[in-house]
């Protein structure tokens, strides 16, 4: 059988079994048709061979019971098919709450990842088995996608955009990482490893690296060099919002949309202020497009992700329109 | 039967036809007559194959070993992108509708041409011009953006020859346009009197979605790559974020017309296997009406799927499931001509020439790519399979086991009808078995090879892929034994073939009513139809006026 071992990438994560059940049922699908249609091909073509030159068959229209059978058929197919990828699809798009949040940066031609607590590393990742790891990624140039083919999982890494992507590893090892859009001369070159580790062997591995300063501490230096604080006082007294409970809650613009204040819109009021204004402020921010690396941002939204678990100062959204 | 029969003409000298009309090149290169078009269309297409093909064979090559055997990453980039882009654009998509549709529309409509005889010759030479472009592009300096051109790599990052192939790219298309234009005015206008739609051969019908789609979608390309070019040119941000853009509006404008372009190339193949089939099992086609109808709505639905290009690019889940069921959709108007071509079979009267072995290598290479379409379209499967060797083994199984199968197909079938001589069999079936085997051995590994989790377009790749590869491109050297072995006997059949009568297969349809080749107007005077399409039962009066047996 094709389903013997050389023929089939290692299942090495959670979603790796179910994602090859349906792709064996597909394949059985595809050579049960795919015979059907050769051997009935080939059955013609030896019963009605022509047998003299002057041999004419009388004509058949067709068959309306026979066009009914074979549009339900694989109408009833394709049908169980949809559902069936799409309810995986759904299940494994959503990663579940706790996961160990990792940040991927993809530029031509390596990957750079930071942990939470500082670590960074180029084109190896670090994970620990049996937890649920959820990526969040961009990229400084062109179109990566970050793919692990022993996880089943593929997602488009985009300059100017944070697209995630989460898995949970089963066994401990070593795996392929593949970049899987085409993004330039050394494109086959922008591989790199994922290193499952026992829970045990990532803590030491953790503490091992001496990272200096974990990513929230990263992002306040930050916060603090590019001028910040000026006008984003913690108090909500600045010029601009305080960021003291903002991540991860509504925020309402002055054209009186309401968003939610994460990695995407916190990124694009920082980069270019001009594209949503929070209500209640004047439209003074200068856009940061341009001057940051995607790891200050990475840094920086960090540090607001920290300050977003903080209470709101009292009044904060009061004091602030009172200043404009 | 149609009134236009031919007049006997004792074989001593070949009688006036559109080849021995003129032999002045200005003849040639001025001609208005679609079958002269046809044939400049015919080598022109048949030079790029051969460049696109020249380019897959050091692919092949560079690809048996994991660092790489050939050519440095940047160079082998260029040959995947080049590859794509002159199969795609100059040789796919006018093979079939270009060759077989601009030589056999007015044939089989019974007409004298075209309704626009000179916007006709005009689309050869804006391809031309376009073609140009590219092979300049190529010469100085080649491009390595893939021939998708996915932003902002193509538009801010390639220092390469982006901006010529995409001025290439974008004058063909009007080529396209001005070709499909000039078959849905004839189709509509110029059919002979008693021809009704649904006597219409299915050629016509798959020519007529085809023409459709090259109407309205071509334009969307021509757009993209404009726009494409003005970023490239003149940094104006459009899909480039650091300009302000949008990486992911390219894709979708891209994709909104490259999906229906898969159409454009393979359901002219099924128009021909549509043909093929009943002549040599002397059977009316089953199921006419709905095998014409499911073109027609493979067209249609080609426009709604475009999106399942993108599920892994971040699109919102719930556009995915959209896309995902509208291209579960498309498999069904598929699957349904397949089961009617088979059941055509069905007590017929089934002869093994050339053109009917192609036709039934077409019918079982579809089946098989249009099943491992069924991987991609669902949406927790095409995750993993997205972007690998799946896909190429996927789509070269529905563009070279089926679109090009299917001309190969017509070429056999019509070639006595243009070239006015006959091939041996012989030979023409033993390159049929072998081009079926050298694809399967090419591209059925590139399956396994995806599955497994080996990215496409990459220069160099880790060992344990290297089996497979090498396997691959062992089945590469068979199928081009395969593909140059009609090359030959074809070329020599125009001097040493033997005379092809007007009708050598018996078939049905206006095209074999004139002489073998055509006189320049086609018929002497324009037929009147008076019967259904492949209508090959016994006739008692009809006796005498059936073509010699062969």
């Amino acid at each position: 059988m094709i389903q013997t071992l050389p023929f089939q990438p290692e299942q090495a994560s959670t979603i790796a079994k179910s994602v090859d059940d349906l792709y064996f049922f597909l394949t059985a699908i595809t050579l049960f048709f795919t015979a059907l249609i050769f051997s009935i091909i080939f059955y013609f073509m030896l019963k009605y061979r022509r047998r003299s030159p002057d041999e004419r068959p009388q004509a058949i229209e067709g068959s309306l019971p026979l066009e009914v059978l074979w549009t339900a058929v694989p109408t009833v197919l394709v049908a169980l098919i949809f559902v069936w990828g799409s309810t995986l699809y759904f299940r494994n798009s959503e990663a579940p709450k706790g996961s160990l949040e990792i940040f991927v940066t993809g530029k031509q031609w390596m990957w750079k990842v930071e942990h939470p607590e500082g670590q960074r590393e180029i084109n190896e990742l670090h994970v620990p088995l049996g937890r649920p790891v959820k990526l969040t990624m961009t990229s400084e140039d062109v179109i990566h996608d970050f793919f692990v083919p022993a996880f089943r999982v593929k997602k488009d890494v985009l300059p100017g955009r944070y697209t995630s992507l989460w898995f949970e590893a089963t066994k401990v090892g070593s795996f392929h990482l593949f970049c899987a859009q085409y993004c330039g001369a050394f494109h086959a070159g922008m591989i790199g490893t994922i290193i499952v580790q026992t829970p045990e062997e990532y803590e030491s591995w953790l503490a091992g690296g001496a990272p200096g300063e974990s990513m929230e501490q990263a992002g306040a230096k930050v916060f603090q060099a590019n001028g910040c604080p000026t006008c984003h006082v913690a108090d909500g007294t600045g010029l601009g919002p305080s960021f003291l409970g903002v991540y991860g809650n509504p925020v309402k613009l002055t054209n009186g949309q309401t968003f939610t204040a994460d990695d995407a819109f916190l990124r694009e009021c920082i980069l270019q202020p001009a594209t949503r204004r929070v209500a209640g402020f004047a439209p003074i921010m200068p856009p940061f497009q341009g001057q940051l690396t995607e790891e200050q941002l990475n840094n920086l939204l960090a540090y607001l992700r920290a300050l977003g678990k903080a209470a709101p100062p009292a009044k904060a959204a009061a004091a602030g329109g009172g200043k404009s | 039967m149609s009134t236009a029969t031919l007049e006997p003409q004792p074989r001593v000298r070949a009688p006036l036809n559109y080849l021995n009309a003129d032999y002045g090149w200005r003849s040639w290169l001025f001609t208005v007559d679609h079958k002269r078009i046809a044939l400049l269309y015919l080598v022109s297409i048949t030079f790029f194959f051969v460049i696109g093909g020249s380019f897959a064979v050091l692919m092949r090559i560079h690809l048996t070993e994991p660092q790489g055997a050939l050519v440095q990453p940047e160079t082998y980039n260029k040959l995947f992108t080049l590859h794509g882009i002159v199969m795609i654009f100059f040789f796919l998509i006018p093979s079939i509708p270009a060759v077989l549709g601009n030589f056999l529309v007015p044939l089989m409509v019974g007409a004298r041409d075209l309704a626009f005889p000179r916007l006709n010759l005009l689309s050869w030479y804006i391809y031309m011009v376009g073609g140009m472009f590219t092979l300049y592009s190529a010469v100085a300096g080649g491009v390595d953006t893939g021939w998708t051109f996915y932003t902002p790599y193509s538009s801010t990052y390639s220092n390469t020859q982006v901006t010529a192939v995409a001025i290439g790219v974008f004058i063909t298309g009007f080529s396209s346009i001005l070709t499909g234009l000039n078959f849905i005015v004839t189709i509509h206008k110029m059919r002979a009197p008693g021809l009704t739609w649904f006597r219409m051969p299915l050629f016509l019908w798959s020519i007529y979605a085809t023409s459709i789609i090259m109407v309205l979608g071509t334009p969307v390309l021509a757009i993209t790559i404009f726009l494409l070019a003005l970023e490239h040119l003149f940094h104006v941000g459009i899909f480039s974020p650091a300009l302000g853009g949008d990486p992911l509006l390219f894709q979708h404008l891209f994709w909104f017309y490259s999906h229906p372009a898969v159409y454009i190339m393979i359901l002219p193949a099924m128009g021909v296997v549509s043909e093929i089939i009943p002549c040599f099992s002397r059977k009316r086609i089953f199921g006419y009406k709905i095998v014409a109808f499911s073109s027609v709505a493979i067209a249609v639905l080609g426009f709604l799927v475009w999106g399942h290009h993108m599920f892994v690019t971040g699109q919102s889940v719930y556009a995915g499931l959209i896309f995902s069921m509208l291209s579960f959709l498309v498999a069904i108007p598929s699957a349904i001509k397949v089961f009617n071509w088979t059941a055509t079979l069905y007590k017929g009267s089934i002869s093994y020439d050339a053109p009917m072995l192609y036709a039934l290598g077409f019918i079982g290479l579809f089946t098989m790519g249009g099943l491992t379409g069924l991987f991609l379209a669902a949406l927790a499967t095409d995750v993993h399979l997205n972007g690998t060797y799946f896909i190429v083994a996927h789509f070269h199984y529905i563009m070279v086991g089926g679109a090009v199968m299917g001309y190969l197909g017509g070429i056999h079938f019509w070639w006595p009808k243009i070239s006015g001589r006959k091939y041996p069999n012989g030979w023409a079936a033993l390159a049929a078995a072998i081009i079926f085997i050298g694809f399967n051995l090419t591209f059925f590994p590139q399956f396994v090879l995806g599955y497994l989790g080996m990215p496409r377009r990459y220069a160099f790749y880790p060992p344990e892929f290297q089996v497979l590869n090498v396997m691959s491109s062992a089945g590469a050297t068979v199928l081009g034994v395969g593909y140059l072995i009609p090359l030959i006997y074809l070329i020599w059949s125009m001097r040493y073939g033997p005379i092809a009568e007007p009708n050598p297969w018996g078939a049905t349809g206006l095209e074999w009513k004139t002489a073998s080749p055509p006189p320049t107007e086609n018929f002497a005077e324009i037929p009147v139809v008076d019967e259904e399409a492949y209508d090959y039962a016994p006739k008692p009066i009809a006796q005498p006026q059936e073509a010699p047996g062969d």
